[in-house]
């Protein structure tokens, strides 16, 4: 054995060996690299505005380049907003969707069916940007949004949200494109996640005389909730960070309005507008600060989904 | 039941049939409506694809003639056409996908044939899968902050750094599972033959698994030939012909300044980009997904 070891041919390989194990090694480590450098330039960039302003920088409507006061409550709330309206439209959606592909569709139609939900995921943001500002808004604004304000616009409670006037763009608009942008990535977890019940469990249900439905809600959804849950997540990770579909249509007000049709910011948007025209230093520091909460709070969200999802495979492993 | 069937009990058997035939109806009913939702939900993602698809070739086509292809983006008001936007964006999607790849192939080797233990495997694995969905206008900033500012003007350069940052995530996750699928007797077989783990994994494994890879670098390729977000600060934008050191056309960004203007000719010509960089998209999905069928399907 001492002998072969030293031949110089074994010698050579087992350098290679190390050598490439190591660069490997070294190129998933910058994967982690990546991620804290990109948090430590976030937290340089943001450093004046923290030390400035502190957590009223969280609190606060105002947005003034020329005065140089600045404020992160309009894009924050407007971020928050429009996701929370993809989500309410978006993930009964999806979960038809998923439901379809899974339990309803035709053999035959589920690949055609599937690969044009991933296409709905394919099309860049610019350009449901575009058809969002060009053709949808105008539609929205003329036929949709009248309708909505004088039918809901009068009723208690909630009906602040939908007074205004029918412009078609705003967060609602924003809302629902983000909506249409993030069906198929929740509604792919979803059929995923649908696709790991063990056919013994839903056939027991089936053979009990259960309907679809039934299978579905008592069987399917209690064995894949995690799944679920970390899919909606995953979605609405997307839907935060989305910048380009929701700037050409949110309106970018820096003016603080709770209703749903009224022009919003989102920090995503705030950032593809502003930015490259920022030039003074408060004005950078404040924009790279709205991107430091924007990556924090998407990380949190996604995380969250990540480790949701992992639960639901440690489960499927112990399984039956 | 212990005792015998009295009349009133019979009775109450027969109420409880019809009531189940009420509880019965009910489930049925409930289940028809909740498939009736289900296949509706489904038409409106549909309907949504078809109305976005249309109005692109719609107005597409009307904006699309030699002249995109041969004549440099116009001043509003004159004639002209997107040859330096789409040779910007072939440009920095090549120098992104380049760069990208080999980190990511590399990275997802680690995570498949060395990452059986230890922290760094399951950590790494954990963060990709997150950077996989972080918004990509934050990576922007990150290109910006640390690149745009240390060189002092925008470039090209960065803007396919921004872009080979989108790519690693794709990469890694695919390369991971494709190795993954390669089954273990095949690697036992080469190590059997005297061969080095170097040598297994980039002769053997890899190659093995190529079709899959091919896959992933591809479906990286759709992503970012479509993202505009991290172009806007690192990029940018130019009128005319420029090299990787100065600020750089690309279609996204045209399209995202000609849409948002007020001019008439600036909007066909947005809309004509925006038609070529969908359809060029969808086909890469298309022909990447075809690839990966091929592979799973082989197996």
């Amino acid at each position: 054995m001492e002998k072969y070891q030293n031949t110089p041919q074994l010698k050579r390989q087992l350098l290679i060996d190390t050598l490439f194990r190591n660069s490997t090694r070294f190129f998933a480590f910058l994967v982690l690299a990546l991620l804290v450098g990109i948090m430590l330039s976030l937290l340089v960039g943001a450093m004046p505005t923290i030390r400035q302003q502190g957590l009223g920088f969280l609190t606060s409507t105002a947005w003034d380049p020329v005065t140089e006061e600045f404020g992160a409550l309009v894009p924050i709330y407007g971020t928050l907003l429009t996701s929370f309206i993809a989500l309410l439209i978006g993930v009964p959606v999806s979960f038809g969707i998923a439901l379809f592909l899974t339990e309803l569709s035709p053999t035959w139609l589920k690949r055609p069916l599937g690969i044009a939900v991933e296409l709905l995921a394919g099309i860049p943001s610019i350009i449901y940007g575009m058809w969002g500002l060009f053709v949808f808004a105008p539609w929205f604004g003329d036929n949709i949004q009248p309708w909505l304000i004088d039918n809901l616009g009068e009723m208690p409670v909630i009906g602040f949200l939908f007074q205004g006037a029918p412009m078609g763009i705003g967060m609602f608009t924003a809302g629902l494109i983000l909506a249409i942008m993030v069906i198929p990535f929740i509604a792919s977890v979803m059929r995923d996640v649908f696709e790991v019940v063990p056919a013994m469990l839903k056939e027991s249900a089936y053979g009990l005389g259960a309907t679809t439905w039934e299978v579905v809600r008592n069987v399917v959804l209690p064995y894949t909730k995690t799944g679920v849950i970390g899919g909606i997540m995953l979605g609405l990770g997307r839907a935060l960070g989305e910048t380009m579909a929701v700037t050409f249509v949110i309106g970018n007000s820096t003016i603080f309005s709770t209703g749903l049709f009224d022009a919003g910011n989102s920090i995503a948007s705030a950032l593809a507008n502003e930015f490259a025209e920022a030039t003074s230093e408060a004005h950078l520091s404040a924009l790279i600060s709205l991107g430091l909460i924007l990556f924090f709070i998407t990380f949190v969200v996604l995380a969250c989904s990540k480790l949701l999802l992992l639960r639901l495979k440690k489960q499927e492993g112990r399984g039956t | 039941m212990q005792h015998t069937l009295s009349n009133a009990s019979k009775a109450k058997t027969v109420k409880s049939f019809t009531r189940n035939n009420a509880i019965y109806r009910k489930r049925r009913l409930v289940n028809l409506f909740n498939m009736g939702a289900s296949m509706a939900t489904m038409a409106f993602g549909l309907f949504w694809l078809a109305w976005i698809l249309l109005t692109l070739l719609r107005y597409g086509l009307e904006g699309l003639s030699p002249a995109v292809f041969t004549e440099i983006t116009p001043p509003p008001g004159s004639a002209g056409g997107l040859a330096n936007a789409i040779v910007g964006s072939l440009t920095m999607t090549f120098f992104g996908t380049l760069i990208g790849t080999p980190i990511g192939i590399l990275a997802g080797i680690y995570l498949s044939e060395y990452g059986s233990r230890g922290y760094l495997a399951p950590a790494t694995r954990f963060i990709n899968d997150i950077l996989l969905s972080a918004p990509s206008i934050v990576i922007g900033l990150f290109v910006y902050e640390v690149y745009v500012l240390s060189v002092g003007h925008f470039s090209g350069w960065a803007g396919s750094f921004a872009l080979s940052l989108l790519v690693i995530p794709v990469v890694v996750r695919t390369t991971e599972n494709m190795l993954r699928l390669v089954p273990g007797s095949l690697r036992e077989a080469a190590f059997a033959l005297g061969a080095p783990q170097w040598k297994v994994t980039m002769q053997v494994t890899l190659r093995a698994a190529k079709a899959g890879v091919t896959t992933g670098i591809l479906l990286a390729v759709a992503r970012i030939s479509g993202e505009t977000a991290p172009l806007l600060f690192t990029a940018l934008n130019n009128q005319f012909w420029s090299n990787m050191n100065q600020p750089m056309a690309n279609l996204p960004i045209v399209i995202f300044q000609f849409a948002m203007s007020p001019y008439e000719d600036w909007h066909k010509l947005a809309w004509a980009g925006s038609l070529l960089i969908t359809f060029s998209v969808l086909t890469l999905n298309i022909v990447a997904r075809y690839l990966g069928r091929q592979k799973t399907q082989s197996h």
